[in-house]
């Protein structure tokens, strides 16, 4: 829906639930391996048991503080945690330690790119709290008489990250959710994997006439776990919305519960007193007083972020920008590009459209066989940066031609053995002998005097043709290049 | 001033099934509280920082290092209603 077909302007907000690389939980020693056996990564302190005393881990407020700087954050020098009371049977304290009055930061920016510029969003908070447990249902939601709880989850560091309401579509919004990953995983504070939920989202999204200055009603929408959902929610959502308000209806301030597989949003009435939180500062922990000079040695190890990687490689090597965006998914994907570059064109003598080649050999072999917002998958590649240029290089030096190089790539991430290893092995090394390749252009020749007689007449796609059933009967050996001008020569000759 | 509401509203965010006469007695009891909360904001605090905490301590963290957990039967073993694994709850009624 392109805005201008409304009358109405929509207004969204995001909050952004990230679980944190550290090794152990927010406030006691668990380890945070996903996928554990469940109930074998909890302790007294996790399980909520009486009389336990939660610790903060240094390492989850260095991430945060890290993630601040990068959003642009003021870090406060003064945060305190706070406790957060409902009751829901993931959650075996009932309250949830999170951060309220006093988060560690306040007031930042992400820069987003969409279709026709860069916009900056406001980031109004970020803080620290501990995840809560896993809720699986018995049987299935609507004959569930039982839920079962795996507490592994329980107490794993979250960073909360709530932007100011300033996305203005559905698209945006999406942007923002890439944009942020980017950020974290290049960081390094967050594996930003969606699918294991280290990542995820909460929209508030209100629509309003166009051109009025105050907000409207706004919904909050939860369970919004890939870019593509949080994309689909809202753009159902805004729809909902205009259609009440055009049909005169008043929009409700609630929560909705987007159903993926059913693509729609349905309302939450549940929470009709959630949010009645009580709030009040954790007697258990002591508040943290920020010391500048930490803040200053996060500031000073930042590496450089997605937005500036792409920017540069734009610039010095004239890469398309969708090319830059598809490479940043990941920090292991972009070190994967990098160390490639670095082996094959070093500083001095780079071919210019080495890049490129890098680029596109990546984006449509590598990234065909591997997930490339995998950090582990790419950095386990069985092709590492070097065997993948060792295979350019042999298309560069036309040993081989790039037909044969795809199926080259595919044995080398079968087997992991290098490129030059496959071809000798494999006999596969072009054609360029001219005695031998004319012999096979004649036996082509003569079988298809009419492709020839095509050619005379100025059907010049016949050479084409030709070319083709020579490449097929040196099953793909052929340098197309050599095989090209024999051709046009004996074309010329008879 | 506490009245009948307020207590029923803080019983039902606790989740406590407060009977007639325990509903009377709590508004009572909390209205009492707030009253010596009254006492002590008598007490002159013009120009100090408000605290959340009597002792005079910050920054308490610790490294980021992996320690031992419960074995899964220690977790589950005060569990009412254990099931393989899990921990087994009555399901949540969302609508």
């Amino acid at each position: 829906m392109s805005p201008a077909a409304t009358p109405y302007e929509t207004v969204i907000g995001l909050e952004v639930h990230a679980q944190l690389s550290t090794r152990s939980k927010m406030f006691c020693g668990c380890p945070t391996t996903f996928g554990a056996r469940p109930n074998t990564q909890t302790c007294p302190v996790c399980l909520g048991l009486p009389g336990v005393l939660p610790v903060v881990n240094r390492r989850a407020v260095e991430f945060g503080i890290r993630t601040a700087l990068a959003f642009g954050c003021r870090v406060n020098e003064a945060c305190r945690f706070a406790r957060k009371h409902y009751y829901y049977p993931d959650m075996p304290k009932n309250y949830q330690i999170s951060q309220y009055e006093e988060p560690l930061a306040e007031d930042g920016f992400l820069e987003i790119d969409i279709e026709g510029g860069a916009r900056s969003i406001g980031i109004q908070r970020l803080h620290l709290e501990e995840d809560v447990g896993k809720l699986l249902h018995e049987g299935t939601l609507e004959t569930a008489q039982a839920s079962l709880v795996d507490f592994n989850r329980s107490g794993v560091a979250l960073m909360e990250t709530v932007s100011r309401p300033e996305l203005s579509s559905p698209e945006e919004a999406a942007a923002y959710l890439r944009a942020f990953r980017a950020v974290l995983v290049f960081l390094g504070v967050c594996d930003g994997n969606m699918e294991e939920g280290s990542l995820r989202c909460d929209a508030n999204v209100s629509i309003r006439p166009r051109g009025s200055a105050k907000l409207g009603t706004k919904v909050e929408i939860k369970n919004l776990n890939s870019f593509r959902n949080v994309q689909r929610a809202l753009e159902f959502e805004v729809r909902r919305q205009a259609q009440a308000l055009d049909a005169g209806e008043r929009i409700a301030q609630e929560t909705r519960l987007w159903e993926a597989e059913r693509g729609y949003t349905r309302s939450m009435r549940s929470k009709e007193f959630a949010h009645d939180y009580r709030y009040f500062p954790e007697p258990d922990l002591v508040p943290l007083q920020i010391d500048r000079r930490w803040v200053e040695e996060i500031r000073a190890g930042l590496p450089e972020l997605p937005r500036a990687w792409r920017q540069r490689v734009v610039a010095q090597y004239g890469l398309p920008p969708y090319d830059a965006e598809v490479l940043t998914q990941s920090r292991a994907l972009v070190d994967y590009y990098e160390a490639a570059l670095r082996e094959w064109a070093p500083a001095s003598g780079t071919a210019a459209d080495r890049p490129k080649v890098l680029s596109n050999w990546i984006m449509s072999e590598l990234l065909r066989v591997l997930p490339g917002d995998d950090e582990q998958a790419v950095r386990g590649s069985p092709i590492p940066p070097r065997h993948l240029v060792g295979l350019l290089r042999l298309i560069e030096n036309s040993t081989i031609s790039g037909k044969i190089a795809k199926d080259v790539f595919q044995k080398m991430f079968d087997s992991g053995q290098d490129a030059p290893t496959i071809v000798e092995r494999d006999g596969l090394t072009q054609v360029a002998d001219e005695g031998a390749l004319g012999q096979v252009i004649d036996s082509v020749m003569a079988a298809n005097s009419k492709a020839i007689e095509d050619y005379r007449r100025g059907k010049k796609e016949a050479k084409g043709a030709l070319v083709g059933q020579v490449m097929k009967a040196t099953r793909g050996k052929a340098n197309p290049a050599l095989v090209n001008r024999l051709l046009e020569d004996k074309l010329s000759q008879t | 001033m506490i009245d009948r509401k307020d207590v029923e509203h803080v019983a039902r965010l606790t989740r406590l099934a407060l009977t007639e006469p325990e509903l009377e007695r709590m508004r009572v009891e909390l209205n009492s509280i707030l009253a010596h909360l009254d006492t002590l904001r008598a007490v002159p605090t013009e120009g100090i920082e408000p605290t959340s905490h009597a002792v005079d301590i910050v920054n308490v963290m610790r490294e980021d290092e992996v320690e031992p957990c419960l074995p899964q039967d220690a977790a589950l073993a005060n569990a009412p209603d254990p099931s393989g694994d899990f921990f087994r709850v009555p399901r949540i009624i969302e609508e």
